[in-house]
């Protein structure tokens, strides 16, 4: 029956494989065969990943502000999904609402909001300045510290999900068991609840690394163009400069290494179940 | 949180730490709101009084107008395109469940790994080979390739909840491969159709990175503006432009929530 049926089923996916091919799967290997063939065949492009001084700068700040988001949002987030885990359950449909609501406000919006915080005359110097503690305003925006805390902001329902989803499917239990055999509050944690949420903890982490390795909209508006990110270097060398090859050389790179990681991720947990294409 | 409430193993002041955080999250959102009623003409809280002087600014202003309409046109057409293929797309490997369908279903899930700026990296050199740069038709293709596989997801999630052994008792009642589409496996995903079609065009109405590199002149989107906006001159009509688009997003949700709700019903 399977096999009588099978072509028909076939020209369903037809469409949505041409387009998918044909607009996102080609452009995306050009980027690769432009890395090696512009300005000229070979490997040069890739050279500049050790001799690149400005190159090596903006590595070093992007890998600085991913490693401080991730580890941030993964402290954060935690308390969050554990909170969760314990809350009951009206009190959790509140938390995850404040959770999930954040997730689908757009990205720039969002920016823009940190934007009327942090800057010089922004609500949050105001206020600092009202209440008296600083005399100053304080230099908030366009600098890694904003980058970071709109990042932090964009990852944490990201962060939150999955760990609360590994804290789910621990069995309380164990924890009360500890508790009956006289550990403390604090100790059954660390011993019991802490190691048992540990696969949360890489995949979300993970998770939130990959992301913020290629982003884009929130390090270019809280950066303000003095610090910037990978992404907002490579649209610089491309858009400004017309400098095909080292831009499109980075972007291979940064494609490699996503999937590096993904395929890393994919030895601790079940990736189709991740992307929700378990059937 | 009083301790009254929690249970005996939860650590003492995981209650207040969570809902600290939760304030963080939705500090940016509900600090808009008030901005964009202030009555000053500068970002800042209202002072005296609150004003829609923005919101009328903003609504009567010929370039944001025309970038709503822009953002609209190309949401609807690329939501169109995006979810209708999906769902085809993803009825077809779910019937299949070959290893080589299972492969085209993963493939399907590429754009959302890949990072946006290496696509619209390639896209921009594509596009300016095929003379699609700064059209309808090229901003709609990249939103409705890139919209894909929310679509393909969602409509596969809600087809892992139907009963197979229905298409099967419409096939042996005589009913044709198109037939058993439309009159019975469509009418059961409805709800998840519907769904992946709003994450479409959430997607697409939000879409920035690609819109920079393959627009210029002639296409504006409303992200588009507002980037503009953000760059150029910070003023309280910005506020008012970002209300307006988390009430939108709200909406659909809602809508969305009301679907997903009366699927479990």
């Amino acid at each position: 029956m399977r096999r009588s049926f099978g072509g028909t089923y076939w020209l369903l996916i037809l469409p949505a494989l041409v387009l998918m091919v044909a607009f996102y799967i080609l452009p995306v290997l050009s980027v690769l065969v432009i890395s090696v063939t512009e300005p000229e065949p070979g490997f040069g492009n890739y050279a500049l990943l050790a001799t690149s001084g400005p190159l090596h700068r903006v590595l070093a700040t992007t890998a600085r502000i991913c490693v401080i988001t991730t580890i941030v949002t993964l402290l954060l987030g935690y308390v969050v999904a554990y909170g969760l885990a314990h809350a009951r359950p009206t009190m959790r449909g509140l938390i995850f609402f404040g959770v999930v609501l954040p997730l689908w406000v757009s990205v720039l919006v969002r920016a823009f909001s940190w934007v009327t915080i942090l800057r010089r005359e922004g609500l949050l110097n105001n206020a600092l300045l009202e209440v008296g503690i600083i005399e100053e305003p304080l230099r908030l925006l366009f600098n890694e510290f904003a980058i970071c805390i709109g990042m932090i902001h964009y990852m944490l329902p990201y962060a939150i999900l999955p760990l609360y989803a590994n804290m789910r499917g621990i069995d309380r239990r164990l924890i009360s068991a500890a508790r009956g055999l006289g550990a403390s509050r604090p100790t059954a944690f660390r011993r019991v609840f802490l190691p048992l949420s540990l696969p949360g903890v890489i995949s979300a982490g993970m998770l939130v690394f990959i992301f913020s390795l290629g982003f884009f909209v929130t390090p270019a508006i809280l950066g303000g163009g003095r610090t910037r990110m990978i992404a907002e270097y490579m649209s610089w060398l491309i858009l400004d400069r017309l400098y095909w090859g080292p831009g499109t050389m980075i972007a291979t790179m940064l494609v490699l290494t996503v999937f590096a990681l993904l395929w890393l991720l994919g030895r601790f947990v079940d990736l189709r179940r991740l992307f929700g294409t378990a059937t | 949180m009083s301790r009254r409430h929690s249970s005996p193993d939860q650590l003492p002041g995981s209650g207040i730490g969570t809902w600290t955080v939760i304030c963080f999250l939705l500090l940016p959102i509900t600090v808009v709101i008030p901005v964009s009623l202030t009555d000053r003409s500068y970002l800042s809280l209202p002072e005296s009084q609150l004003s829609l002087q923005h919101y009328v600014s903003l609504l009567s202003s010929p370039a944001w107008l025309s970038s709503i309409w822009q953002s609209a046109v190309i949401a609807l057409a690329s939501t169109a395109i995006a979810t209708s293929t999906g769902t085809l797309c993803a009825i077809g490997c779910w019937r299949l469940n070959t290893r080589l369908a299972n492969a085209v279903r993963a493939l399907m899930l590429v754009p959302i790994i890949v990072p946006t700026i290496v696509y619209a990296l390639g896209l921009y050199r594509f596009w300016v080979e095929l003379r699609l740069v700064d059209t309808y038709a090229g901003v709609i293709l990249a939103h409705a390739v890139t919209g894909i596989p929310y679509v393909v997801i969602i409509v596969t999630t809600s087809l892992s909840n139907f009963d197979i052994r229905l298409e099967q008792a419409a096939k042996s009642l005589g009913a044709s491969t198109t037939q058993t589409l439309t009159r019975v496996i469509m009418p059961a995903v409805a709800p998840g159709i519907a769904s992946g079609a709003i994450f479409a065009f959430i997607h697409s109405w939000d879409e920035l990175v690609l819109v920079l590199f393959i627009a210029s002149r002639r296409i504006i989107t409303l992200p588009r503006r507002f980037w503009d906006g953000i760059n150029e001159n910070l003023d309280p009509a910005m506020a008012a432009a970002a209300v307006l688009l988390v009430l939108l997003t709200t909406l659909f949700l809602v809508v969305n929530l009301r679907l997903t709700r009366s699927h479990t019903n």
